[in-house]
């Protein structure tokens, strides 16, 4: 989609698509959410500049940045904007409509682990955590998985013996009562959202 | 005087009665300071005290009056007594609150005390009850020139205090740039849309108003007089002149828009589509309402571009370098005009600074919920072809050349320039900066003078020896005391307000007018009773010049900052006394000192300086005078007192009306008697200058940087004569200067002078 540049057309699309999205017009670029953020210096784009970006209507490089991947929630922009934007909420938005659009960046580790969870529980209803751990550890191939897993040995080994974590688990686990019951609200939601936000 | 009786009172109270010997201070009063009357009271300013003064002065024929006892500052009203000349020596800030309390320091303070008695004493004798302006004129009515928001307000205000006024406007109708607006930004609560810009109604309550006088097509050809007995000559174009006469002036002469022809880079000028802000006014008048159309073809309005800074803080020299304060508010006003109307149409205001005074945060917040986007950028070009215009800018967050494509009007927020007639200093301004090495002001001075330039057109045509219209501060803007007086032009009476006193908005200008239009009236006011304007608001003296001894030579013509001064036919200075401020640079510009006031003069001051009494150099008592402004380093001084700190007994503190009013006799003479150094304490002066007087204390220190050689004629270290700038809130800064400024004079030998 190509988008002449300074309009309102993706402004409008994050508006209407993402969550909490017709905030981003509010914002005065004072940079106090850059300069807060823990991660600051290790992502691409601030969220001062990312919403700069969507007025400037770079539609390709905000939904490709990898800074929504990098926020931790820990909401000290939040709790600093001056104009009170929900600036957390508005980056897990963009996240999701990058996810949606395939645009978000390959081999991100925060995607990728948002994937396998999704998954994951989707699968059964609950979480299987020696299942996650495991296709965490074995995400970038076997021999990696194995270094992996031989590097958290001991952290796995104490949470089996405090009960933590069942090596029965590999064999299937446990999972909600009406797993068909749980596929259909999941399913049903996802439509709702997908006719809310405009994700056909 | 032969009837002269002096009457020395000793107040015992605040702790005076215990710190120091006040019997001695009696003797020293009636021995040295050759009173009359010297008594000693216990708890002076009370009732019985005052009354204890007030006998004496009506059954006693006490004529001058000293009193020993608090700062001059302190109990005005207990010790205001009118009928007789006062004077007060201040024991209690000046002394016992700076010295501290034991008996090492027991001598030395009561030796200040004794020396502020001596000086009171002499003071006193030297001074005369003023006896107001003999010129008093009771003129009451108040001119506005200009008829736009300010100074419509300014004349209406005036008229709802009861004052007439008489309002002249240049052009055929009242409203000046408002008139012009479709809209205006907000004046109240939620501030969150254009409003009406209510000049109808103002230009209809002024028509229905009995008070005020309209002159439309008219200006104000001549000037002349002074506060209370201003003569206007109004010229109407292809009309007659009329003389009107009024008691104070209010300019509120506005301002033009910076001429966008000086923009081309920005595509002025190549299309229709590119304007400047009364461009866009002027379609939105013409939509009321209604989606604005393209100017090239009449074709629709997708995208507009609002270009902030436009030839404003520029940096190059070529444009203006200030901000104009008030075009963020109004680009986000046009913005909305036309989001108002469509709110598909894309509007990006391009900033660096988006800078909205007072309440236009709402209005900020407003335009963006309006989706007006705002970018942080710098426009270098703008290509205007066909019907669409291309923006080309430096995206500043987002550190990227960009353009915005297909705009298809684009507004150029160009700033203010204030229409204030005539720079009568620039030929002065311009010498000052040549003799500095800047020879670009004097090359445009004289670039104007040549025939065929383009002169600015004066506006009040004052006839004063001064110039045509009021001094300017700086990019044409009048001057005044920017943080204390903003409305106070070196005009005495002539007040202005609005975008010619500085760049603002509506919502300013209506406030400025308000506040113009309240000290036009104070001004009128002093003027019928004969007494000065501010700072010295209600004193009575005035200047005298006794002719015989003036040699004409000008300078206090020159120097007055407020052109009170002209001269007679014969040449020597004619003193407008209406005009003038009471601040005293004349008298300290005098070389032969003919120039005093009644109650302030070269002898009231320097009879002072002598009165002290100076101990011989195997003493090891310097004695330093302190020559103190009283607007500033004067207060300062006492609430240093008052947080009890603590300065040197060397000195001997005088307060000054401004530093430009000390005479440099009074450094030499206090050289000559045996002061071992001279303090000068001043405002601050330059651009940002604090001083009360504008100029005066900017004249001083010019005059005191040629006191060195004098010192060096006399064979004395230069650093014993300093002066130094002071701010009323330098409280615990003066001290200190105090301190270091006397313990490197008790370094230096001491004045060979002393004894002789």
């Amino acid at each position: 989609m190509s988008i002449e540049k300074y309009t309102r057309s993706f402004l409008k699309e994050v508006e209407e698509r993402v969550e909490e999205g017709h905030w981003v017009k509010m914002c005065m670029q004072c940079g106090v959410c850059a300069g807060s953020c823990p991660l600051g210096p290790h992502w691409e784009h601030t969220p001062q500049k990312i919403f700069m970006m969507i007025r400037a209507g770079k539609r390709e490089e905000v939904l490709s940045s990898d800074s929504m991947w990098m926020c931790t929630s820990c909401y000290q922009c939040i709790v600093r904007c001056p104009r009170k934007l929900p600036i957390t909420h508005i980056m897990h938005g963009l996240a999701y409509l990058a996810k949606r659009e395939g645009l978000a960046p390959k081999n991100q580790p925060t995607a990728q682990f948002g994937q396998l969870f999704w998954d994951n529980l989707t699968k059964t209803g609950r979480v299987n955590e020696l299942k996650l751990s495991l296709g965490m550890y074995f995400k970038d191939g076997f021999s990696q998985g194995i270094k992996n897993a031989m590097a958290m040995q001991s952290v796995g080994l104490g949470m089996m013996k405090a009960k933590r974590l069942s090596p029965m688990e590999i064999m299937g686990g446990h999972g909600v009562k009406d797993k068909s019951g749980f596929q259909a609200m999941l399913k049903k939601a996802r439509e709702l959202e997908d006719s809310r936000r405009k994700l056909a | 005087m032969a009837d002269m009786k002096v009457a020395a009172y000793i107040c015992q109270g605040c702790g005076l009665g215990e710190r120091l010997d006040t019997a001695n201070l009696a003797k020293v009063a009636q021995k040295e300071g050759k009173a009359q009357v010297v008594k000693e009271h216990p708890f002076l300013c009370n009732a019985e005290g005052v009354a204890m003064i007030r006998n004496d002065i009506d059954n006693d024929a006490v004529t001058h009056v000293m009193i020993a006892a608090c700062s001059r500052r302190a109990k005005t009203e207990a010790f205001g007594f009118s009928d007789v000349a006062v004077s007060r020596a201040n024991l209690r800030e000046g002394v016992i609150w700076i010295r501290p309390d034991d008996e090492e320091s027991r001598e030395t303070t009561q030796e200040m005390a004794d020396d502020y008695v001596r000086m009171g004493c002499a003071e006193v004798k030297k001074m005369k009850l003023p006896g107001g302006n003999p010129e008093a004129a009771t003129n009451r009515r108040v001119l506005v020139v200009g008829g736009g928001i300010s100074g419509m307000t300014a004349a209406l205000e005036a008229s709802k205090a009861g004052y007439q006024v008489v309002l002249v406007e240049k052009a055929a109708t009242l409203g000046g740039w408002a008139a012009k607006l479709y809209k205006r930004s907000p004046s109240h609560s939620p501030y969150a849309d254009p409003q009406d810009t209510g000049v109808d109604a103002m230009i209809a309550a002024i028509e229905a108003d009995s008070n005020i006088t309209v002159y439309t097509n008219a200006i104000t050809s001549k000037t002349e007089g002074a506060p209370g007995r201003f003569k206007i000559e109004i010229s109407q174009e292809s009309g007659p002149t009329t003389t009107e006469e009024v008691g104070s002036i209010i300019q509120a002469t506005g301002f033009t828009l910076y001429d966008a022809n000086n923009l081309p880079e920005l595509g002025y000028g190549k299309s229709p589509n590119v304007m400047d802000q009364a461009g866009l006014e002027a379609l939105a008048k013409v939509a009321n309402g209604g989606p604005i159309k393209r100017p090239s073809d009449g074709g629709e309005v997708k995208s507009v571009v609002f270009v902030q800074c436009a030839g404003q803080r520029d940096e190059t020299g070529k444009h203006l370098p200030y901000c104009s304060g008030s075009c963020c508010l109004t680009s986000v006003k046009q913005a909305m005009y036309f989001k108002d109307a469509n709110p598909d149409v894309d509007t990006v205001v391009i900033y660096t600074d988006l800078r909205m005074p007072g309440n236009g945060e709402d209005f900020y917040r407003s335009g963006q919920n309006k989706g007006v986007t705002f970018t942080k950028g710098k426009v270098s070009t703008v290509e205007a072809t066909g019907n669409t215009c291309k923006v080309n800018f430096h995206d500043l967050i987002l550190n990227d050349q960009t353009a915005i494509e297909n705009a298809d009007i684009v507004v150029l927020a160009t700033g203010q320039v204030a229409n204030s007639g005539v720079d009568v200093d620039a030929k002065l301004k311009a010498d000052i900066a040549a003799a500095a090495g800047d020879n670009s002001l004097l090359d445009a001075w004289n670039a104007a003078q040549t025939e065929g330039a383009v002169k600015p057109i004066s506006v009040l045509n004052l006839a004063y020896r001064q110039g045509p219209d009021v001094p300017q501060l700086k990019y044409g803007f009048t001057d005044s005391h920017f943080i204390c007086f903003p409305y106070e032009t070196r005009r005495t009476g002539i007040y202005s307000a609005g975008p010619v006193r500085r760049p603002m908005d509506i919502i300013q200008a209506t406030e400025d007018a308000t506040g113009a239009a309240m000290k036009a009236i104070q001004a009128v006011e002093n003027a019928a009773v004969g007494r000065a304007a501010h700072p010295r608001s209600g004193d009575l003296s005035f200047p005298s010049v006794r002719r015989e001894g003036c040699t004409q030579c000008k300078r206090c013509t020159v120097e007055c900052p407020f052109g009170a001064i002209d001269e007679d036919e014969q040449r020597y200075p004619l003193f407008n006394e209406s005009r003038c401020r009471r601040c005293g640079t004349c008298m300290g510009a005098c070389p032969v000192r003919v120039i005093s006031f009644e109650n302030y003069s070269v002898d009231t001051v320097g009879s002072q300086i002598k009165a002290v009494d100076v101990p011989d150099e195997f003493s090891e008592k310097p004695r330093i005078l302190i020559l103190a402004c009283e607007n500033d380093a004067y207060p300062a001084l006492d609430m240093a007192a008052m947080n009890k700190e603590v300065y040197s007994a060397w000195v001997r503190v005088i307060p000054v009306r401004c530093l430009g009013s000390v005479n440099t006799i009074w450094i030499t003479d206090a050289l000559n008697s045996g002061y071992d150094g001279v303090m000068m304490m001043g405002c601050k002066h330059g651009d940002d200058y604090q001083c009360h007087f504008v100029k005066g204390s900017e004249l001083a220190s010019y005059r005191m940087s040629k006191v060195g050689d004098t010192l060096q004629g006399m064979g004395l270290e230069t650093e014993r004569v300093q002066t130094f700038e002071a701010a009323i809130t330098d409280i615990e800064r003066l001290p200190k200067l105090i301190n270091e400024y006397a313990d490197k004079i008790s370094a230096l030998p001491p004045n060979p002078f002393k004894g002789f």
